[in-house]
């Protein structure tokens, strides 16, 4: 019998995600144990940590495990294998090794379930050129599903989210409205196309992705996923010391999910990522409120937001056009700090030849 | 026609499918909600299907009473 995932599920995807707000109470409250060799700790919310080994190499590490957010067995294993890798690649690290993270009810397992997820997680993880070492499994009524991944990276290559400056352009290189097109899904309101596409699009190693940061010089970049595009689009303005212009039209955005946002098909999450940036965003008032949910979506295996030099902007589109299989948009550019807001968002996209004037 | 549609308890998307299904065939439906994001996602179903809404609280519950307006889809 064909085994659809989605009947076992209480919470999809990132949705299922503790918080923003509670892991910061938490972070700040708890002295973490720490020395000079970490280069990327907690306190910046990065996407995954640096451990510095030596002067030419640093390790990079990262784990994450959510309950199913496809109906397949082999998408959910896909899916989830390239959320995990997508920190590594988000950090400018090459993956090595990865170890699974594995709860399955009993009879899930009896059908063959676990195995087909695992299956599909390794397809990915060859892909990377990444090993499998081994996991840890637990009998548990939600199925979750997760890896925690090692890489390594050179000092020079690293991409962190704590280096974006006044003038680089924001380009996105995967669509939003993976949550909301999940939820549609479970609701039985979306079409088999439309299913189709977003899970491609959350399957796609975000390895080419990275590899465009680096050709076009970028330093500073992140990966949108549980807190949403504005939850990480903050964490990255906070940490770089920065504030950010966004033009809604330039977002890439999967088919269908205008449409889901409208019917309200929005997670939980959606709205405590909206809660968690609060005051730091402010919407023009011609940006419609699904555009505005859109950008506050929980995103599972979402695409990189590259903080890219101007002169290199014109480049890099063209080679996203040319090399990723998503489509890639210019979102954005970073300006100076002045105070709240820390994010402004417009409805007209931000042309190119306007951004690297100006 | 008149319909009451209760979804309190239930967890994401039930909330709104059920509401779907309910304003698609009568005139006036209280659905009544105990979550703020079922409140919240039923609201944005009401204004796109083009209906009035009524919130009334209530110690058992949010009462939403979406009613047909001319605008409805």
């Amino acid at each position: 019998m064909v085994i659809d995932l989605f009947e076992s599920v209480l919470e999809c995807g990132c949705a299922a995600k503790i918080p923003a707000q509670q892991l910061a109470g938490l972070l700040k409250s708890e002295e973490m144990p720490t020395n000079e060799f970490v280069l990327v700790g907690p306190s910046t919310l990065d996407d995954a940590g640096v451990y510095r080994l030596s002067g030419q190499q640093s390790l990079v590490q990262t784990v994450d495990f959510f309950p199913p957010v496809a109906r397949d067995p082999g998408d959910y294993g896909r899916i989830a294998a390239a959320n995990s890798l997508s920190d590594i690649y988000a950090m400018g690290g090459k993956p090595l090794t990865a170890l699974a993270v594995a709860c399955f009810p009993s009879d899930l397992v009896r059908r063959g379930a676990l195995r087909a997820v695992t299956h599909g997680a390794c397809e990915k993880l060859r892909e990377a050129g990444c090993v499998l070492l081994g996991g840890h499994s637990l009998l548990d009524p939600q199925v979750k599903f997760g890896l925690s991944v090692t890489g390594l990276v050179h000092p020079e290559a690293l991409l962190t989210n704590s280096r974006a400056k006044a003038g680089d352009v924001l380009v996105l290189t995967k669509p939003l409205g993976t949550g909301v097109t999940i939820m549609a899904l479970r609701a039985g309101m979306a079409s088999a196309e439309q299913e189709m596409t977003a899970n491609r699009s959350m399957m796609a190693l975000n390895a080419k992705a990275a590899e465009l940061a680096r050709r076009c010089e970028a330093d500073c970049a992140t990966d949108i996923t549980g807190f949403g595009f504005l939850g990480h689009a903050m964490q990255l303005a906070c940490a770089s010391g920065v504030a950010l212009e966004v033009g809604f039209d330039g977002v890439p955005i999967l088919d269908g999910a205008h449409g889901f946002a409208e019917l309200g098909l929005l997670s939980a999450a959606a709205y405590t990522n909206r809660d968690y940036v609060g005051d730091a965003v402010e919407f023009d008032e011609d940006v419609p409120l699904a555009a505005r949910d859109l950008l506050f979506d929980p995103q599972t295996s979402g695409g990189l937001l590259i903080c890219c030099p101007p002169s290199q902007a014109a480049r890099l589109v063209s080679w996203a056009r040319a090399e990723l299989p998503t489509p890639a948009g210019i979102v954005g550019r970073v300006v100076e700090a002045s105070g709240q807001p820390l994010i402004r968002v417009r409805k007209r996209a931000c042309a190119l030849t306007e951004i690297t004037e100006t | 026609m008149k319909q009451t549609v209760d979804v309190r308890g239930l967890g994401c998307p039930q909330p709104v499918l059920l509401t779907s299904k309910a304003i698609a065939v009568a005139d006036e439906v209280t659905v009544i909600v105990n979550s703020a994001t079922a409140a919240e996602n039923v609201t944005r179903l009401a204004h796109t299907k083009g209906f009035s809404i009524e919130r009334v609280e209530k110690d058992d519950g949010t009462y939403l009473v979406l009613r047909r307006t001319s605008q409805s889809i």
